[in-house]
């Protein structure tokens, strides 16, 4: 008996033993030499990434340039500092910070950050997010004109901007608010940023892009030459939160403070299109036309949206192809299948890890279920997103003179300069100072 | 009657306005619970890593901000290194046709009966993970992949981040921006 305890006791620590030796990790194949002569152990070193206090001062120049583009916009009326402010964001969060992090990419931070439960984002980001649509909701979109480096360097090549037919710009203008769905869709389910992986300039700032990244970038700048702010007016996904609350904003440019005289030089002088005319004297058609067509519009809406959410809910599987996992999985199932021999880095390194397939089909499933219901509500928006770009369309607002439409204007003050009024106005304020 | 017909489109106005305000607040609120004091960076993580050499390849940057990493304290100082040498050498010299770094980056130099020390040159360094691969397959794996924070500028989407098959890199605090092996040693 006591020798049975014994052979037990020492076969138990043979096995310790040996689960110890098996557990020692690469570091251990070769003995560290010890050293005759006097020979020193060179450090590694470990540069440290930019100080905390540089994202702050970021934001600070963020809050300078919004306050000092509102102001120049608003109250001194003036192309020239409009014009400088941006030129300053160009160079400053362009060409010096490397367009990283830019507002417009920071939707997708939000979005993850809401969705995900491990994803922490430094408050700066949260800010970079707040703060424009906040100016936007008091002064119109003065982000665009002076604080976007991306709408400074479009508007300094929009040399000669032609007027597009309203129902095309209409139309293209409903492509941003899609865009913007995309990429929170994208973000939130963890496939990846979207807005930053096509984004047509950031490869300017860097002076070192990809082929397609140069590309794309010089088709849009050449665009931007006849067609002012192409990205602004058909891709931007962050104009689409600052056109929403630049429509309800509180104060917003206008050309003259003093009464239109009706003369156009503002209309045919606005790159982006914004100016509206005054409403013509007769009716168009009669009150109770127009409200009919848009209670039908209304009425039709649940029908669309849920066309449209049911639509994207069956193919979501399409969309859930941007997941690295779903296509890890999908290779795995393949090889395991035999229908490819060929393995990929992925798989790989997946099999090296030692999860099991279960693990990594129930996690796909879970992602899978989120991109359901995710392409879902993003279907039940793009059906609300169409109809309300329809209802816009049919609703007359009332001018007496001409008025930029608070969504489409970017506040870069062109109209100020040809307002013969506006003109009128300086000099007198020139004779009383 | 043309009177009350301003007030109501006022009132859709502003409540609009209260709306869209509260619902920019409200998301911007609700992720503030998620934020950081800290910033993060992008880092690999060396256990995870398989030295594929996307990250020379994929980086914004050309040449790429991840460089190899010698920690010394668990090198062996071998004369016959696996990551200085290729794994078939005509002759165990130093000629170039012998060595495993593409880019020349790597030299060595002798202590003393029988050690070597290896230097890495980060400014030739193009962070292949060449020298990396054969370090761990039959060395002590002293040398390992790192994104050099004095090189990356940290972008929203990391370009190698998306590209790595092993799902090595992620986001970690700017406080401890390295993730060093043998830190415990």
């Amino acid at each position: 008996m006591k020798r049975m305890t014994r052979i037990l006791v020492f076969s138990a620590m043979l096995i310790i033993l040996f689960s110890a030796l098996s557990s020692v990790a690469a570091e251990d194949r070769f003995p560290r030499p010890e050293f005759q002569s006097e020979y020193e152990l060179p450090s590694t070193t470990a540069p440290s990434p930019q100080d905390n206090l540089f994202s702050y001062i970021d934001t600070a120049v963020l809050i300078i340039l919004l306050i000092l583009t509102s102001y120049f916009a608003l109250k001194m009326r003036t192309r020239t500092g409009i014009f400088i402010c941006s030129l300053f964001s160009l160079i400053y969060f362009g060409f010096w910070k490397k367009g990283c992090i830019c507002s417009i990419g920071s939707i997708q931070n939000i979005a993850l950050a809401l969705f995900s439960n491990t994803y922490v984002i430094p408050v700066f980001v949260a800010l970079f997010f707040a703060l424009p649509i906040l100016f936007s909701l008091f002064f119109g979109r003065v982000y665009c004109a002076g604080v976007c480096p991306f709408g400074a360097l479009q508007d300094l090549v929009a040399i000669k901007p032609l007027t597009l037919p309203r129902w095309v710009e209409n139309t293209l203008g409903i492509f941003p608010a899609l865009y913007l769905g995309l990429s929170v869709l994208f973000a939130a389910t963890g496939s990846g940023f979207i807005i930053c992986r096509f984004d047509p300039f950031v490869g300017l700032f860097r002076f070192g892009a990809t082929f397609e990244m140069f590309i794309t970038g010089g088709i849009i700048l050449l665009i931007g030459v006849f067609i002012a702010r192409p990205y602004c007016r058909f891709i931007c996904p962050y104009g689409v939160l600052l056109k929403w609350a630049s429509a309800l904003s509180r104060w917003h440019v206008t050309i003259t403070p003093d009464e239109c005289i009706q003369c156009k030089l503002c209309e045919n002088t606005c790159p982006v299109g914004a100016i509206r005319a005054p409403s013509p004297a007769l009716e168009v058609e009669k009150r109770e036309v127009g409200v009919k067509r848009l209670v039908i519009l209304f009425l039709i809406l649940p029908f669309v949206m849920a066309g449209t959410g049911l639509f994207f809910s069956t193919i979501s599987h399409v969309f859930a192809q941007l997941h690295p996992q779903v296509q890890l999985t999908a290779q795995v199932l393949k090889e395991d299948r035999n229908i490819t021999r060929t393995t990929t880095d992925a798989s790989d390194a997946f099999r090296a890890t030692g999860i099991s397939l279960d693990t990594l089909l129930n996690q796909t499933d879970h992602i899978l279920s989120q991109f359901h219901l995710g392409a879902g509500l993003f279907g039940l928006y793009t059906g609300l997103i169409i109809i309300l770009a329809i209802v816009k369309t049919s609703v007359l607002r009332k001018r007496t003179g001409y008025e930029p439409d608070r969504e489409a204007c970017v506040s870069c003050g062109r109209c100020f300069e040809v307002c013969p009024k506006e003109q009128v106005r300086r000099k007198k304020g020139k004779e009383h100072g | 009657m043309e009177k009350n017909k301003m007030n109501r489109r006022e009132f859709f106005k502003k409540g609009l306005q209260a709306l869209f305000g509260l619902a920019i607040a409200g998301t911007t609120g609700f992720s503030l619970f998620k934020t950081s004091a800290t910033e993060t960076v992008w880092q690999i993580d060396p256990d995870i890593c398989i030295q594929c050499g996307r990250c020379a390849e994929n980086c914004v940057l050309s040449p790429s901000a991840v460089k190899c990493v010698h920690v010394y304290s668990i090198c062996g100082y071998c004369d016959l290194c696996s990551g200085y040498l290729r794994t078939d050498p005509k002759e165990l010299s130093t000629g170039a046709e012998n060595r495993l770094c593409p880019a020349g980056a790597m030299t060595r130099r002798y202590v003393e009966e029988p050690y070597y020390e290896y230097v890495i040159d980060e400014s030739l360094c193009i962070g292949c993970g060449k020298c990396v691969k054969g370090c761990s397959a039959f060395g002590n794996g002293s040398l390992f992949l790192q994104i050099r924070h004095d090189r990356c500028v940290n972008c929203n989407e990391c370009s190698i981040a998306r590209e790595c098959p092993a799902n090595a890199i992620s986001r970690i605090s700017s406080r401890n921006p390295y993730i060093m092996k043998g830190a415990k040693i």
